[in-house]
């Protein structure tokens, strides 16, 4: 009998296994990133750059990195905040919480953004009270953001709680008998232990963010050159039968996947080899 | 310092941790919180560290006659070493250690120089001189530990606490730090308490015992007091090797293996004496275990030294005489 670890399959159950897996990726990942970028080159370099300089792509592209750059924060300093709570303390409703947290997975991203139109649009619960005061959320940049704020909520918290839940507190408690604050604990014992997750979940929720597509669909109303994302904007784009231009703008997503997969990885192999040495 | 414990109660949930304990902790003394696993005393040592509050009732801390229940832990000038030390991973040992007088208020707090110059001082003091820039996943536990303890005292605290300090390491290392803490705490005479499962431990290092078991105080003593004056069953057992002989009256005697007399079947005075057969002997290293089981079914287990051992050339196999005298039972 030749000679192996215990743990691994014999050769024919490895070759299947790894034959499957290959398959499943390029039918499913590899053929259709390939299809993106095969089709926004179809009409040639011109075409595609033309297509990126278009005022509403430029516009779409524009209200994604806003939509990013205002929830990208916000959650982030939500999740430290429910992460700090929820795995530090002990307080009635914490399972409540942490249930909280997830809705937003839970929820359908269509009605992730029609609860936004049922209470701010102008038949909702303060519709009348805005539209006298001349504010306008749903079919406006204020919708789009409460939208992607909504469904990018959860991942900066789900990927510190279990770090933190991992890591315990004895090292916050070992900082409060010698005498540090609050806030000293946080930034000089808490937040160095917790960089790299933080990191890659800022890296998670930034990619949802710029991608998002059904909750910002139903509030933003899709006016050209204002209430798109760059999302909607290649959806626009293909119904009107202008397929290269909308794979070209869909490069751009493509590539910010790619990308994002890129710096997780890095991210991965550098904590990795940090804590490698324990 | 002295530390004052009344009438502390501490209820997690529905599990009662601590329930009506008192103590007196002198100033200067090497105190033991010696139980077995539940018996409240990680609980007790952290209430008085104040990383966690007694139930609300009577219960009271008095530091040196200052009422500090309500204080919180930075507040308190407690120096806690925890079991698995809790450094901060990503600092190095010099940051460790000056950790505590870096985060004091800015009229308190010493210069940059002043931190390095206390920090290079301890180190020395606990032996680690020329580590200040290591990082505690280059360390071996032995020396986490002691860098644990140089970061405790850095803040000058009035009162040392220590969970289970060796629990964590080799059998050799542990016995070499035991001994360096005692000499370490007779050179500067710090308030300390430590929380330990291991009787010998505790035994060998304090000025004074408690034994915990279920939330409770069993028994505060000296080391030569509770172990020659065990005042239940569960003090006897717990704080060292027992043998447990019931009479025809049904009467249940203890005595310890060592204050067994061995002798020849031969010499047997039936009215002291009872015999039993030796069922298995363990005679490697200075002291010899006989296992006996006596003409009554019951087992006794006698320690005597390897010269004894061989005087008597006694071997497996053997019938024997035990004998026991009334001093060295102990009646419950």
């Amino acid at each position: 009998m030749k000679n192996r670890p215990v743990t691994t399959e014999s050769p024919i159950v490895r070759v299947l296994l790894i034959t499957s897996a290959v398959i499943i990726l390029t039918l499913f990942l590899l053929m259709p990133l390939f299809a993106v970028f095969a089709e926004a080159f179809r009409r040639g370099w011109e075409v595609f750059l033309a297509s990126l300089h278009d005022d509403a792509a430029l516009s779409a592209i524009k209200l994604t990195l806003i939509a990013a750059a205002v929830s990208v924060p916000l959650n982030t300093l939500f999740g430290l905040s429910a992460a700090w709570l929820v795995t530090k303390f002990r307080f009635r409703g914490r399972s409540f919480l942490l249930s909280m947290i997830d809705l937003p997975f839970a929820v359908s991203p269509v009605i992730a953004g029609l609860v936004w139109v049922l209470l701010f649009g102008a038949q909702g619960w303060f519709g009348p009270w805005l539209a006298e005061r001349d504010i306008q959320i749903i079919f406006a940049l204020p919708g789009i953001i409460l939208a992607t704020v909504f469904v990018t909520f959860p991942f900066v918290a789900r990927e510190l709680i279990p770090l933190m839940e991992a890591q315990g507190s004895d090292q916050e408690e070992a900082g409060v008998t010698l005498g540090a604050s609050g806030w000293q604990i946080f930034r000089r014992i808490t937040l160095p232990n917790i960089k790299w997750g933080l990191l890659y979940g800022v890296l998670l929720c930034n990619a949802r963010a710029m991608g998002e597509f059904g909750a910002v669909s139903v509030v933003s109303g899709h006016i050209r050159g204002k209430t798109n994302t760059l999302p909607l904007h290649v959806e626009v784009l293909y119904n009107e039968y202008q397929f290269s231009a909308a794979f070209a703008c869909a490069t751009l997503l493509a590539l910010l996947a790619l990308l994002t997969l890129g710096l997780k990885s890095l991210l991965e192999q550098i904590s990795g080899h940090k804590a490698g040495g324990h | 310092m002295s530390i004052s414990i009344s009438s502390i109660n501490k209820t997690f949930g529905t599990y009662k941790a601590l329930e009506d304990v008192s103590l007196e902790v002198p100033n200067g003394s090497l105190t033991a919180l010696l139980g077995p696993s539940g018996s409240g005393k990680t609980t007790l040592l952290r209430i008085i560290a104040g990383l966690e509050f007694a139930d609300d009732g009577p219960g009271k801390i008095l530091f040196h006659g200052k009422d500090v229940s309500a204080v919180t832990a930075g507040k308190r000038g407690v120096g806690f070493v925890f079991q698995h030390y809790a450094l901060f991973r990503h600092m190095t040992v010099a940051q460790n250690i000056g950790f505590g007088l870096s985060v004091l208020p800015g009229s308190q707090r010493p210069s940059k120089v002043e931190i390095q110059e206390r920090v290079m001082d301890l180190l020395k003091l606990v032996k680690l001189e020329g580590l200040d820039k290591r990082r505690p996943h280059e360390l071996s536990g032995g020396q986490r530990q002691r860098v644990a303890l140089a970061r405790a005292l850095a803040i000058r605290p009035k009162v040392l606490l220590l969970d289970e300090p060796f629990g964590a390491l080799d059998a050799q290392v542990r016995k070499g730090l035991r001994r360096w803490l005692r000499q370490f705490h007779d050179e500067i005479g710090l308030t300390t308490l430590f929380v330990t499962h291991d009787q010998e431990e505790a035994l060998e290092l304090a000025d004074q015992v408690v034994v915990m078991r279920n939330a409770r105080i069993e028994q505060v003593g000296k080391p030569q007091q509770i172990y020659d004056n065990p005042r239940s069953p569960f003090v006897y057992e717990f704080l060292g090797n027992v043998n447990k002989l019931t009479n025809v009256n049904g009467e249940t005697r203890y005595v310890r293996p060592h204050e067994v007399e061995v002798l020849f079947a031969a010499e047997q005075d039936p009215l002291t004496d009872r015999i039993g057969t030796i069922q298995h002997l363990f005679s490697a290293g200075p002291i010899a275990t006989l296992s006996v089981r006596l003409k009554d079914g019951q087992f006794l287990d006698v320690e005597i030294s390897r010269k004894q051992l061989e005087d008597l050339g006694l071997g497996a196999g053997d019938e024997v005489a035990i004998r026991t005298n009334s001093s060295s039972e102990t009646v419950f």
